[in-house]
């Protein structure tokens, strides 16, 4: 199969905070609004750079989203950080209101997604804002891979108009997106071509399904790997053009079954295309505290699950 | 530039138009529309600074962000009397397929809306985000907001006020519509709020009151006040003193009109109360 190099693990927030560094050069109608997490989000060079065209906030995630939707009428283009929780759950009816229903060209970037943001613990650790963005109407849902393809999405997504959720995370992850790679929303990319399965990973979670292909590959089985970084829109055509070819899918993703990427899939399979499928998800549960690697483990969100998913549903075929 | 008698004028038909927009669909929030009347219609044929025409930037203009947005009816009627689209759109209001929501939106295209508001308090939140973009793009141009007293019960707007003076957003001229009244009885009932002046300004806000806020003349000098204190380093907030139903005499006094339709009698006593001055729809 393919061979896909680390470059050397990286933070996809450390990506999120280049591409503001980027933008910041590039583009003076964006701005950078935080809830006071700007260590966390990485974007002090956009700030140094661009004192003007930044806004802290305070602890005072409600007030960030309004602002934003006032931000845009003139112009700009805002950035919302904070973590996912604090960008999801906690302003769901500010981000529904004033940012979707107005469409608003909000760029609302989320660190720390899901459980690997490790010994924090449950209160921080969301499995469910997948799901809370893509329910609203008009809102794009993005999942990058690693640091550089975060980079990547986060310049793109300054040239898209409407409002955009963003999710990256904390954790130093491998990072194997060639860093010139142009990030196109909606566009899943082939990274292995294969003939038995489909495996469409989405976040980190592309990194294990590589790993996996390769485990599956020692043992006779050709697993094909797409790498889903847009949940919504979801590129429909290229799962089903995929899962034509191979018969059975397993979906991977750092998020609860209920809601996420698995759920999308399944729908466009259900009415197009019935396939069996197998999700690798958190099982409608909250996390916990412990290091990231504990919690992948614990929560069958690694390499040794996605191989374990793909044996079973090759039993369904 | 329109005098007092004329603002008068529009005022009264501005009146008409809310009791039959609500009458029609037997829904809406005539109260505070009615109580808003005179400052809406001052706001938009006297204070504000406005290009022809509508665009959502609005560059060089002041803007208008009504945050309570359950007073949908008196700010339609305010807009399609200023020209922001035809006048007989009025009797869209709340139907199927209408421009005219129950509660404003952008969604649909309506010219002069640049927010959805309806869930209440995200309005002030808003409204800095537009006077900070205003300070962005060197435009001296000022943001103006109204927010139901009851309103200020939801703690985002607390976020917001603190925020504004930390800041130095002095570009934002904040109305709160003090007619002391919210769907279950009177805000001292419900949760009583305390001395809001004393509260702006422990926040850092410069405070200007207008007690007679369904008086037209008091507005004007009111807001000639709240506008000359801007520019000065301070949010501005006017505590406007309403009365909800204003106009109409058995709407008056009570919390009762804030979510209901007259009857037909009803209509023709409130209306028989309100002369036609501009023509109806």
């Amino acid at each position: 199969m393919k061979k896909y190099i680390d470059q050397g693990k990286n933070d996809t927030r450390s990506g999120y905070g280049a591409g503001m560094t980027e933008l910041g050069r590039t583009n003076p109608n964006v701005v950078a609004l935080c809830a006071d997490l700007v260590g966390s989000l990485k974007i002090q060079t956009f700030i140094d750079e661009n004192p003007e065209r930044f806004f802290q906030v305070g602890i005072a995630e409600a007030n960030m989203m309004g602002i934003a939707a006032g931000l845009t009428i003139g112009g700009k283009i805002p950035f919302t950080g904070t973590f996912a929780n604090f960008s999801t759950g906690r302003v769901y009816d500010q981000i529904r209101q004033s940012i979707a229903y107005s469409d608003k060209n909000v760029k609302i970037c989320a660190s720390h997604a899901g459980l690997t943001l490790g010994e924090d613990g449950a209160t921080h650790q969301i499995l469910e804002d997948i799901g809370l963005m893509k329910m609203l109407p008009g809102m794009t849902v993005i999942n990058p891979c690693d640091y550089n393809q975060t980079k990547a999405a986060t310049i793109a997504i300054a040239e898209h108009h409407g409002p955009v959720y963003l999710r990256f995370g904390r954790p130093k992850v491998a990072n194997f997106t060639p860093v010139d790679q142009k990030f196109e929303i909606g566009k899943a990319l082939m990274l292995n071509e294969g003939t038995d399965v489909t495996i469409v990973a989405t976040g980190h979670l592309v990194w294990e399904a590589l790993i996996a292909a390769e485990t599956l590959e020692n043992q006779g089985i050709s697993a094909e790997v797409i790498n889903i970084h847009t949940i919504k829109p979801l590129d429909d055509e290229a799962i089903l053009k995929s899962v034509k070819k191979t018969g059975c899918i397993v979906t991977a993703e750092e998020h609860n079954y209920l809601g996420g990427l698995g759920e999308s899939v399944a729908r466009v399979l259900s009415t197009q295309h019935p396939t069996p499928q197998e999700f690798v998800a958190t099982n409608d549960t909250f996390g916990e505290s412990g290091t990231p690697e504990q919690l992948m483990e614990k929560y069958g969100l690694n390499n040794k699950a996605i191989v374990e998913a793909v044996l079973s549903v090759l039993k369904r075929k | 530039m329109p005098n007092v008698s004329e603002l008068q004028d529009i005022t009264t038909q501005v009146r008409r138009d809310i009791l039959r927009m609500v009458h029609k669909v037997n829904s809406g929030h005539p109260g505070g529309s009615l109580g808003c009347a005179e400052f809406i219609v001052s706001l938009y044929n006297e204070i504000m600074e406005l290009k022809e025409g509508f665009d959502m930037d609005g560059i060089g203009e002041d803007l208008f962000f009504l945050s309570n947005g359950h007073i949908s009816p008196v700010f339609y009627s305010v807009l399609a009397r200023r020209g922001y689209f035809p006048v007989n759109e009025l009797e869209t209001f709340r139907l199927l397929n209408s421009r005219l929501q129950g509660h404003p939106t952008t969604h649909e295209g309506l010219p002069g809306v640049r927010i959805a508001s309806g869930s209440l308090g995200q309005g002030m939140s808003v409204a800095i985000g537009a006077a900070q973009a205003k300070k962005l793009n060197k435009d001296s141009h000022i943001i103006y907001s109204l927010h139901g007293d009851g309103e200020l019960q939801e703690g985002q707007n607390w976020e917001a006020i603190m925020y504004a003076s930390a800041k130095k957003v002095d570009n934002l001229i904040s109305t709160i519509d003090y007619n002391g009244q919210q769907i279950d009885g009177s805000t001292d009932d419900v949760l009583p709020m305390g001395d809001l002046k004393a509260k702006f300004e422990a926040f850092g806000w410069d405070v200007v009151d207008i007690k007679e806020g369904n008086d037209i003349e008091a507005i004007l000098t009111g807001m000639k006040e709240a506008k000359s204190r801007t520019g000065k380093g301070k949010p501005v907030c006017v505590l406007l003193y309403t009365m909800m139903g204003n106009g109409v005499d058995f709407m008056m006094h009570t919390h009762a009109w804030h979510g209901k339709a007259p009857s037909d009698e009803q209509l023709a006593d409130a209306l028989s109360q309100n002369p036609e001055t501009l023509g109806d729809y």
